[in-house]
């Protein structure tokens, strides 16, 4: 879909957003601010064990205090399949003849107002029988250890691979994936030069600033939920599968998200929710703290173990890795987390010998799933790490080392894959440049480049349909959620192209499964690219349809009748829209609907649909009397192929780098034994004002190499996957100390630079400490 | 409501308007303007004031909704954002720098942010990048990477030198 464009009107301008007015005046309404006429509000009772037996629960004295309306437990769930799950239907509605993780819900309490509610579940009585819990990958595949999923599960409908399901085969791994390529072991045993290391990427909170929360109604048309979801037609699918209902009856609407960066990916408390209201008899709102949030889901930390070898001449030879991936109680997306960290391990080089095994495993914490750019920046952390490794090793500058290993545009460097749709090779010289590579650096200070590919865009299949009314205004409907990232703002821009009309006549309407036609996802950056060009195939088709009528009322063939922006032409007759359409129907008003569906086929059958990148250069400078590492300077490149909205893609750059800084250098979710210890954000601490780098650099590569509209393709993960690896390379070239795990917590790496003065080597392990400097770090 | 907890009134001026309830002792400020007024433009998140979501202004002071108690605003003046604009729509220079600069993603922190760097201005009307920086150190923004939020600030604080 690479046609090269004439000039655009609308498309590839930074038009202010389209919900901008609405969320500065505070008119956007979020699921968080839906009432409903007779709304009730749920209320929690959470495990205070990792893994326990429920012997008894007691509730008749909750249900007696005035204002309850009901209590709901797993035994009270008679008439609903209590299991869901799109990859594997391990996740009950509520906890089942056990608990799995501290703070899973074990007995939701509806009444009058939330107070109430939370009152209420101080007289319910619960008794558990403790069993021996995993708390770690280690302890949950030692031989011996206690079994989280006793049964086998059936896989859910929208897995998005074709893998085995592996979850209740009596062991803890809930997903494997395996990779491989060429010979790995040959390669190794002929390698000029081999690095080798053992990496640490932590646990973290997406932080989405409006918590998950769910008003869910249901009566004889069915279920309604108000959701903070990013894939409502998925949603949909698990609802439905909990009810017993049909698609059509199940309907999800998603208002404004309060950010979601695949925190929001998946069915989180809706079928709950639904439940609450279906027992309950009216409906129901369930609102989450910011603390039950970060139980309800948090991102997969990793282990990993790899190797990478060279030949005599510098050329990557082969790769190995190992990957731990704790997926906590349930298995949520992390399957599909699973084998996306096997497929992005490797890295976006030109690599003959590859062999990359990744575990996914059940333990006794809160459930892991999606986290903007899942899988990627987990093993990022070594394999970035190990180019800089080598690079050294050989005497490379680690720069030089990635251009001359890179893929090149058009490469298949990943087997039976699309080619690769970038140009990393030129971005990395961007970044380089941007960054002052060359220039030389006082001690204390080191720069770091870095670069990845992730397989995006996740399973085509995208539904849009645009309606062009009698004024010639258009409606687009569109099944993605507006998450912040624009995707409203960037389809109208598309339609005002296509159709011809000015951006602010075009209005989009969106996610609600009972109107807006099927999008399988707002994740894995696929908007832009995927409902970006199901919207201009949308658009097409009606113009298509229009041109068709202005030949019915202008009496001549269809070949006479040209299309001019925002109308047709035959002569000197010239026709706008709303003239077509008047004149057709000979009403001043009418519609034309236009449709597009996109499924695995054309250019469009091979995965992925695009490889996204991600490219960037850090300079820090490290304070070697405290250990904090600053970021001083930060250069990305987005590599879009064609930015719909430049604005908005150098917007989500900055914002995944952002966070993917927080991870580098201070965020980290700490387990203390069975107890999640800090998830409030008083100590979680995220990006502020204060750690922006002093200066900044975006830049956008536009080749329109991409599937999507105009040869655009997707953005806003990819600078998030390099930056840890990024940071630990730079200070190692600051210091010549090197970590292998994130954050740089200032103790962490003062330690570390202790540690190297006295010649020990340093890499501890995750300790009580942590989460104290982490706090003091703050 | 919960049984038994005695209401008692409160007496504050919302948006220029002058405003008579009832409230429980307990209520937030947060509370009362969201359930009771129906004023949701206020963001509740973290709930323990760390994160500025919830900024209102008292007394054109930045204070944090989420944990100042409703009776605190007792005969004082409370600023919400659906209280910004001019009453004919005009959007306040603040909102309309930061629609300009595209300085929120999903908007969840800006109604806060704004009150916030409203009450910066208020002090400071021309703040240079680093006073921004410092004094907005309390309001999160998990979206943006706060560049855009920096740019907006410094252009609504042009905007209003050169109205006044
Ligand atoms: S919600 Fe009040 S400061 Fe975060
Ligand atoms: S715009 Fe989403 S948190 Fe600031």
């Amino acid at each position: 879909m690479s046609e090269k464009k004439r000039e655009f009107y609308v498309v590839n301008h930074s038009v202010p957003r389209g919900d901008g007015v609405a969320k500065v005046t505070g008119q956007a309404k979020y699921a968080s601010d839906v009432v409903l006429p007779g709304m009730a509000y749920a209320k929690l009772l959470r495990s205070p064990y990792a893994h326990a037996r429920i012997l008894s629960i007691k509730v008749g004295e909750a249900e007696a205090q005035p204002g309850v309306f009901a209590v709901l437990t797993g035994d009270r769930l008679e008439g609903l399949n209590p299991y869901y799950g799109h990859a594997v239907k391990d996740h009950p509605v509520l906890a089942m003849g056990k608990v799995r993780y501290v703070g899973e819900p074990v007995v939701a309490v509806v009444a009058v107002d939330e107070r109430t509610a939370f009152q209420a579940l101080d007289h319910i009585t619960v008794q558990y029988e403790e069993m021996p819990a995993v708390l770690s990958v280690e302890q949950a595949l030692a031989k011996g250890a206690p079994i989280l999923h006793e049964r086998t599960f059936a896989a859910g409908g929208f897995r998005g691979f074709e893998a085995d399901v592996s979850a209740g085969r009596g062991t803890n791994i809930c997903q494997e994936a395996h990779v491989t390529w060429g010979d790995a072991d040959k390669a190794f045993a002929e390698a000029a030069a081999v690095v080798e290391g053992e990496y640490y990427y932590p646990m973290a909170y997406a932080y989405a600033m409006e918590p998950y929360v769910c008003v869910a109604e249901v009566n004889e048309s069915g279920v309604t939920c108000y959701s903070s979801c990013q894939h409502p037609f998925i949603v949909r699918h698990d609802v439905a599968g909990v009810f017993n209902l049909p698609v059509s009856k199940v309907r999800l609407v998603v208002p404004f998200v309060g950010g979601g960066y695949g925190s929001k990916s998946y069915t989180k408390i809706e079928p709950l929710t639904a439940a609450c209201a279906w027992k309950a008899r009216r409906p129901v709102k369930l609102q989450l703290s910011v603390e039950e949030a970060v139980l309800t889901t948090r991102s997969d930390d990793a282990l990993v173990r790899e190797r990478t070898a060279v030949d005599a001449q510098g050329k990557l030879l082969a790769r190995q890795a190992t990957i731990y991936l704790n997926t906590g109680a349930y298995a949520e997306n992390s399957p599909l987390v699973c084998e996306k960290a096997a497929n992005r391990a490797a890295g976006p080089y030109r690599i003959p010998n590859a062999r990359i095994d990744c575990y996914g495993v059940y333990t006794n914490t809160a459930p892991a799933s999606s986290f903007r750019g899942f899988g990627s920046a987990q093993v990022t952390l070594a394999a970035e790490s190990q180019i800089d490794e080598i690079a050294e090793k050989i005497g490379q500058d680690p720069l030089a080392f990635r251009l001359a290993n890179v893929a090149e545009r058009g490469e298949v460097f990943f087997p039976k894959s699309r080619p690769l749709d970038g140009d990393l090779k030129s971005d990395l010289k961007k970044v380089a440049d941007l960054l002052g590579w060359d220039k030389p650096l006082p001690k204390g200070k080191g720069r770091a480049v870095g670069c990845t590919a992730s397989d995006a865009g996740a399973y085509p299949v995208t539904s849009a349909a645009v309606r062009v009314h009698g004024d010639g205004s258009v409606s687009v409907l569109t099944g993605s959620t507006e998450l912040g990232q624009g995707s409203h703002t960037i389809v109208a821009q598309i339609a005002a192209e296509e159709i011809g009309v000015p951006f602010e006549k075009v209005r989009v309407v969106g996610s609600d499964t009972a109107i807006t036609p099927f999008d399988r996802s707002t994740g894995a950056s696929r908007t832009t690219t995927l409902m970006g060009r199901a919207v201009l195939e949308a658009c097409q088709d009606a113009v298509s349809q229009m041109r068709a009528m202005a030949a019915d009322v202008l009496r001549c063939p269809v070949e006479e009748v040209t299309l001019m922006r925002g109308g047709v032409q035959r002569g000197a007759d010239r026709l706008d829209w709303s003239q077509v359409l008047a004149r057709y129907f000979g009403l001043p008003d009418g519609e034309v609907l236009g449709r597009a569906y996109l499924r695995k086929a054309g250019d469009l059958s091979q995965l992925p649909v695009f490889w996204e990148l991600g490219c960037l250069g850090v300079q820090v400078s490290v304070d070697e009397e405290t250990g904090r590492v600053h970021l001083e300077k930060l250069a990305v490149v987005g590599d879009v192929g064609l930015a719909i909205n430049p604005a908005l893609a150098e917007g989500q750059d900055l914002g995944a780098a952002t966070m993917g800084m927080g991870i580098g250098l201070y965020e980290e979710l700490i387990y203390d034994g069975e107890q999640l210890v800090n998830n409030s954000l008083l100590d979680y601490r995220v990006p502020r004002f204060s750690d922006l780098p002093e200066e900044l650099h975006l830049a956008l590569t536009e080749n329109q190499d991409g599937v999507g509209p105009y040869g655009a393709k997707g953005g806003g993960e990819g600078s998030l996957n390099p930056i840890s690896s990024a940071l630990v390379n730079a200070l190692y070239r600051a210091t010549g100390v090197r970590l292998r795990r994130v954050p740089l917590l200032p103790e962490r790496v003062w330690r570390a630079l202790r540690d190297a003065r006295h010649g020990r080597e340093s890499c501890p392990a995750p300790t009580k400490q942590d989460a104290k400097s982490r706090r003091e770090a703050g | 409501m919960s049984e038994g907890i005695p209401l008692f009134p409160l007496s504050f001026e919302v948006n220029g308007r002058a405003v008579e309830l009832e409230i429980e002792p307990q209520e937030s400020l947060a509370e009362v303007l969201r359930n009771r007024l129906n004023l949701t433009g206020t963001k509740v998140s973290c709930e323990v004031q760390v994160c500025g979501a919830c900024t209102v202004l008292v007394d054109g002071l930045p204070v944090s909704a989420c944990t100042f108690l409703a009776y605190e605003a007792r005969n004082k003046k409370v600023l919400t954002i659906e209280g910004l604009a001019a009453p004919d729509g005009t959007l306040h220079p603040l909102q309309q720098a930061f629609v300009d600069e595209s300085a929120f993603q999903c908007g969840f922190c800006t109604p806060g942010m704004i009150l916030a760097a409203r009450a910066l201005l208020e002090e400071r009307p021309l703040p240079t990048e680093e006073e921004i920086r410092a004094s907005m150190d309390g309001n999160i923004c998990r979206c943006t990477g706060y560049l855009p939020i920096v740019h907006a600030i410094q252009k609504a604080a042009q905007a209003l030198r050169s109205r006044s």
